[in-house]
């Protein structure tokens, strides 16, 4: 590391790099604006694809939608949205300087995204019953029988299987990597790092978080919810 | 300037701090570079490697050096190699990591650490990379197209493909770096408007970097599942469509190749009006044209898929946003030209190379002028013209963009000068070979030579033959600077602050720079380009 | 053309003088912007180059010729532009009369199947003076069937039908190229189209198969009743498929309400995934034939199901086309 050679009053947690704290922060707040904007672009390009499929597969892809459970994707959305609360919450407390608080209201934040991550393992362990992991065991005649006055094609209907998988995962990926970065902001926010005058950690980890949950906010009706009106 | 000052015992960013660790944790964004600048060239090597094992099997029609799969092999890694490991990251990861926090006066980049993550992202991708070679190699084409990517090829697609999806996150964090960097850390004074052309070159194509790399991140992860998982998404057994992949592919790597001319550009930006003694002309439109590159770059990428089998309309929409895209291109060109006017030009090394570009690039552009044409692509998709054309841009304009930079900031990197006559030597030896190897190429690929082609008819045996000399010659030219350069960095004479009286915060600081860039943070009052005010060197351009 | 030194191929096809001249117009266009390029900088670097006591004048720009430079390039560009769109619809509209042949493309090697029944793997034989269409498929990856001589190109895909069609205007034997990279023997999947005067081809027409060859849509008929199909798409309104007479290239409403063209992949695609798209009016019963046709016997399958829509069903179109031909 570089040696500051002049000793100048410095804020505590300054970068030597950085003229003041303000430069600091709102570099780092850009920074991680910039990389959500990546982001976007990352599940973009499978948003996209699950875009036209479901064009030209619709009765696959509703099929497929109707076979997750409509409860676990629901209580897995609130789960979210309270973590997301609990986030923003805590960018409060740190801001006002309330550590304790924020500490509790970080641990929350650890458990809900847990609570998601343990109900998708439930979620995926009921599609590997039901047979609907794509590859050599994808068997989707449960489907072809519940609905017989809708057409569906095996084939396309793994393709819905392969997106949900596909997009599910990135997403549980993302979430396993927020959960990381939540367990370093917690540790540090015991140890009474984030104070009123230095808080952008929490403030830019909680940026990601609220990413995350917004991601899910698009996958839940778009994987759950594409025709649930009831069948003639 | 003055001369005979023993420079090098000042402490700078390359005697503070010896020892392997201090270079491998380093944080210093102008040691990040020359780590970046050896890795890269060790690639270029590699790559360059695999072109001339190409060239050596197509001097005859038959295919009698190597086998069909190695030949295969060969053109996939050599693409892979020069796209991925060395053209993409070379000027941002080299020039643009040295020299972006000393145009703009800042003490280095906004996320040090994350610098270095990204070279040690790049490291990572290219020992996978090479471990993949070393254990078989991949087949697929640089282009990775499905089904034969997915389902067919029994070679190492997913090491490959994860490679390259690490790599691209090396270059979507170092884009994001720049970006940052120049919203957030420009010295005081130093506004949009007075900011080196290379500076908003490096911003253009950061934005291509941020949003372009992740989509084909997702494609190429995409892929490795359908390869890994056997998920039907691009396997037309399954209803997949194998043109989806080719739509999300392109939508990358048509900005990507914005991503490798955009810093050259801002290369020869900077080079020309030091050269010339004046400021650029027209410095608002060549900014702003940079900036329109990076946004039409990202509306044309079906113009690949003229014959894939997209609909007539679709292909009508794409050729005619290229042709829009060409323009901001041209504009660049006619500014650079009208910066000689009245100027007073030397014809130093960086100088030869500039004008190369210029040349150079003008030729593969209007080239591209053929390829957006929906009337002559058909006919020459596929074959050695679309070779030929992109081969003049991103080696007779890229690659010359870098060797151009290199030399006119090497006494700044390294506080050495390279021999200046051995310098114009290579940059002729390098025009001459490069013409001579591609030029030929334009001719085949219209008469109908397909690429990838590992055998051949025989009446195309005289041009292949042709190339295949002009890449021996080239080979000579680009090996001549890594001597010299490693032979300066021992014996060159010792550089002045500002060798050739360039403008530019990075030329007030000393040869090399100290750590911290600059003793006191600048504050600037003047614009880019204040050539009126800065002296013409009166030796050095033209030493030994 | 220089025959020593050709700087492009023969021109065998009625597209390809078009081609050409377009290309010829590029390339001096191209020479000539290089040119001035080239002489502007060469010019300035030795006019301007450094003397003793003469400064470099500083000019900041000039909004006009930035203008004039941005927008006569543009105006150029968007000519070309026009000409080559021009030239691409053309090149991508087969006329309805044409002769309709049918490619398989395989890793490395191409199956024709000509209408009157000919077989021919990696060479095709075609008259001069007559309008040809290739109705192409791939059995595996990516292919590209490339005519240099005729200057047309297209790519063929796995699970779908592309076109390409050509007026052979040159008795010859031209290049015939696999131009998509699909594996080992990319470069070996090369043949030759071979083009004959009309008297020469309809005599190889005839000498191939003793006994005559059976026309594609003939061995399609026989399949179609060896499938069973017949039983459910009779020729009246009873049966419990769509009587397919005169379906071929017709708007077909759908039982969710869209209406498609039937094409070539209409057809294809309802023998293989036939609950894709369900006739309004009749029911999802048809079996699914993924797997039970080849590529080949899907080709003839289709051409069959096209024979049902023409004026003179049972002939050979060939005779037809090359009458509507002369006539025009």
């Amino acid at each position: 590391m570089s040696d500051s050679p002049i000793a100048v009053e410095h804020a505590e947690g300054l970068q030597h790099h950085f003229s003041n704290m303000e430069q600091q922060r709102d570099a780092a707040s850009l920074g991680m604006w910039v990389f959500l904007a990546t982001e976007i672009m990352f599940f973009g390009g499978m948003f996209c694809a699950y875009l036209i499929y479901r064009y030209w597969y619709f009765n696959e892809f509703a099929a497929g939608s109707r076979s997750l459970d409509i409860w676990l994707g629901t209580i897995n959305t609130a789960v979210l949205i309270c973590s997301s609360l609990t986030v923003a919450l805590g960018v409060r407390a740190a801001q006002m300087g309330k550590r304790k608080l924020l500490v509790m209201l970080l641990l929350f934040t650890l458990v809900f995204g847990f609570a998601f991550l343990g109900i998708k393992g439930v979620e995926w362990y009921d599609k590997y019953k039901e047979h609907h992991i794509p590859g050599a065991q994808f068997n989707a005649d449960d489907l072809v029988r519940d609905y017989p006055q809708i057409h569906i094609d095996q084939r396309h209907e793994q393709i819905y299987f392969s997106l949900y998988f596909a997009m599910t995962g990135l997403h549980a990926l993302h979430m396993i990597i927020g959960i990381g970065i939540f367990a370093y902001l917690t540790f540090f926010a015991w140890r009474g790092r984030y104070t009123g005058g230095y808080y952008n950690p929490v403030e830019i980890g909680g940026l990601y978080w609220h990413f995350v949950d917004i991601v899910w906010i698009y996958l839940f009706p778009l994987l759950y919810l594409i025709d649930r009106k009831p069948l003639r | 300037m003055a001369t005979a000052v023993v420079q090098h015992e000042r402490e700078n960013y390359l005697n503070q701090g010896s020892g392997v660790r201090s270079w491998l944790l380093t944080v210093d964004h102008k040691r990040i570079a020359l780590l970046y600048l050896a890795s890269i060239t060790f690639f270029f090597f590699i790559g360059g490697f695999f072109a001339l094992l190409i060239r050596l099997e197509l001097l005859t029609p038959a295919g009698d050096l190597v086998q069909a799969d190695t030949y295969n092999k060969l053109f996939t890694m050599h693409g892979q190699v020069m796209i991925f490991f060395f053209l993409i990251p070379s000027i941002p990861a080299v020039l643009g990591n040295f020299l972006i926090p000393l145009m703009i006066g800042a003490k280095d980049l906004a996320f040090p650490r994350i610098n270095l993550l990204s070279w040690y992202l790049y490291i990572i991708a290219g020992i996978m990379y090479l471990h993949c070679l070393l254990t078989g190699g991949v087949d697929t084409g640089w282009t990775f197209y499905t089904p034969f990517s997915s389902v067919f090829s029994n070679t190492k697609v997913i090491e490959a493909g994860l490679a390259i999806f690490v790599a691209g996150f090396s270059s979507i964090l170092t884009g994001l770096n720049f970006v940052v960097t120049i919203h957030r850390m420009r010295a005081p004074g130093m506004t949009w408007s007075r900011l080196p052309l290379f500076v908003w070159s490096h911003y253009a194509t950061s934005i291509i970097q941020l949003l372009g790399t992740p989509v084909l991140a997702i494609t190429l992860v995409l892929v490795v599942f359908e390869r890994a998982f056997h998920l039907g998404i691009f396997d037309p057994r399954v209803g997949g469509d194998p043109l989806l992949f080719q739509h999300l592919f392109w939508f990358y790597s048509h900005p990507a190749v914005y991503i490798m001319i955009l810093p050259a550009m801002g290369v020869v930006s900077e080079i020309v009006p030091c050269f010339s003694r004046k400021r650029v002309f027209g410095y608002e439109f060549v900014a702003m044209a940079s900036i329109g590159i990076a946004v039409i770059g990202f509306l044309v990428w079906a113009h690949h898929m003229f014959v894939a089998g997209i609909s007539l309309y679709s292909a009508l929409v794409f050729s005619l946003l290229s042709y829009l895209v060409a323009v901001p291109s041209a504009i660049k060109v006619f500014n650079w030209t009208a910066t000689m006017y009245k100027g007073s030009i030397t014809f130093s090394t960086p100088m030869l190379y500039a004008f190369g570009f210029i040349g150079l690039f003008t030729m593969g552009g209007l080239t591209g002028l053929f390829l957006a044409c929906l009337g002559i692509d058909p006919h020459v998709h596929d074959t050695y013209f679309i070779i030929a054309h992109f081969h003049y841009i991103m080696v007779g304009g890229a690659v010359m963009g870098y060797l151009g930079g290199m030399h006119f900031w090497w006494p700044k990197i390294s506080g050495r000068l390279y021999p200046e006559s051995w310098g114009r030597l290579a940059a002729l030896i390098v025009f001459l070979g490069f013409n001579l190897t591609f030029f030929p190429q334009f001719i085949l690929g219209y008469l109908g030579m397909p690429r990838r082609y590992w055998q051949y008819p025989p009446e195309f045996q005289v041009l292949n033959v042709l190339s295949t000399a002009g890449s021996t010659i080239l080979a000579v030219g680009y090996i001549l600077p890594m001597v010299y350069f490693l032979w300066s960095m021992r014996y060159g004479r010792i550089a002045p602050d500002n060798p050739w009286g360039a403008a530019g915060l990075e030329w007030k600081t000393s040869s090399p720079p100290p750590t911290f860039n600059f003793e006191e943070p600048p504050v600037v009052t003047w614009e880019a380009y204040n050539y009126e005010h800065i002296p013409a060197p009166e030796e050095v351009s033209v030493e030994r | 053309m220089f025959d020593n030194f050709p700087l492009w191929p023969v021109q065998g096809s009625a597209g390809a003088a078009g081609v050409d001249a377009l290309y010829v117009f590029l390339v001096a266009l191209s020479a000539f912007m290089s040119a001035a390029i080239f002489t502007m900088i060469l010019v300035f670097a030795v006019k301007y180059r450094r003397q003793k006591g003469v400064e470099a004048e500083q000019i900041e720009g000039s909004r006009e010729l930035e203008i004039t430079w941005s927008v006569i390039p543009l105006g150029i560009f968007l000519f070309i532009f026009a000409w080559g769109a021009f030239i691409y619809f053309k090149e991508r509209t087969p006329p309805h009369t044409a002769t309709e042949v049918y490619v398989v493309a395989k890793q490395w090697m191409w199956k024709l199947q000509h209408e009157e029944g000919q077989r021919e793997i990696n060479e095709l034989h075609v008259p001069v003076g007559r309008d040809v269409k290739l109705i192409m498929t791939s059995q595996d990856v990516i292919h590209s069937f490339y005519v240099p001589a005729f200057r047309v190109k297209q790519d063929v895909l796995p699970g779908r039908y592309t076109n390409l069609w050509f007026h052979a205007t040159r008795a010859g034997t031209y290049h015939l190229f696999c131009s998509q990279y699909c594996g080992t023997q990319h470069s070996g999947m090369i043949g030759q189209v071979v083009v004959m005067e009309p008297a020469q081809y309809e005599a190889w027409l005839s000498g191939g198969t003793p006994g005559g060859a059976v026309s594609l849509a003939a061995s399609g008929k026989t399949l179609f009743a060896e499938l069973g199909c017949t039983t459910c798409h009779r020729s009246d309104t009873q049966g419990r498929g769509p009587n397919l007479e005169g379906v071929f290239g017709k708007p077909v409403m759908l039982e969710d309400g869209r209406v498609v063209s039937a094409d070539e992949n209409y057809i294809r695609e309802s023998i293989l995934t036939p609950a894709a798209k369900v006739v309004k009016g009749f029911k999802p019963i048809m079996p699914v034939f993924q797997g039970l046709v080849s590529d080949e016997q899907l080709n003839a399958l289709v051409a069959f199901v096209k024979s049902l829509s023409q004026p003179q069903p049972g002939q050979g179109t060939s005779q037809a086309a090359a009458q509507e031909q002369k006539v025009q």
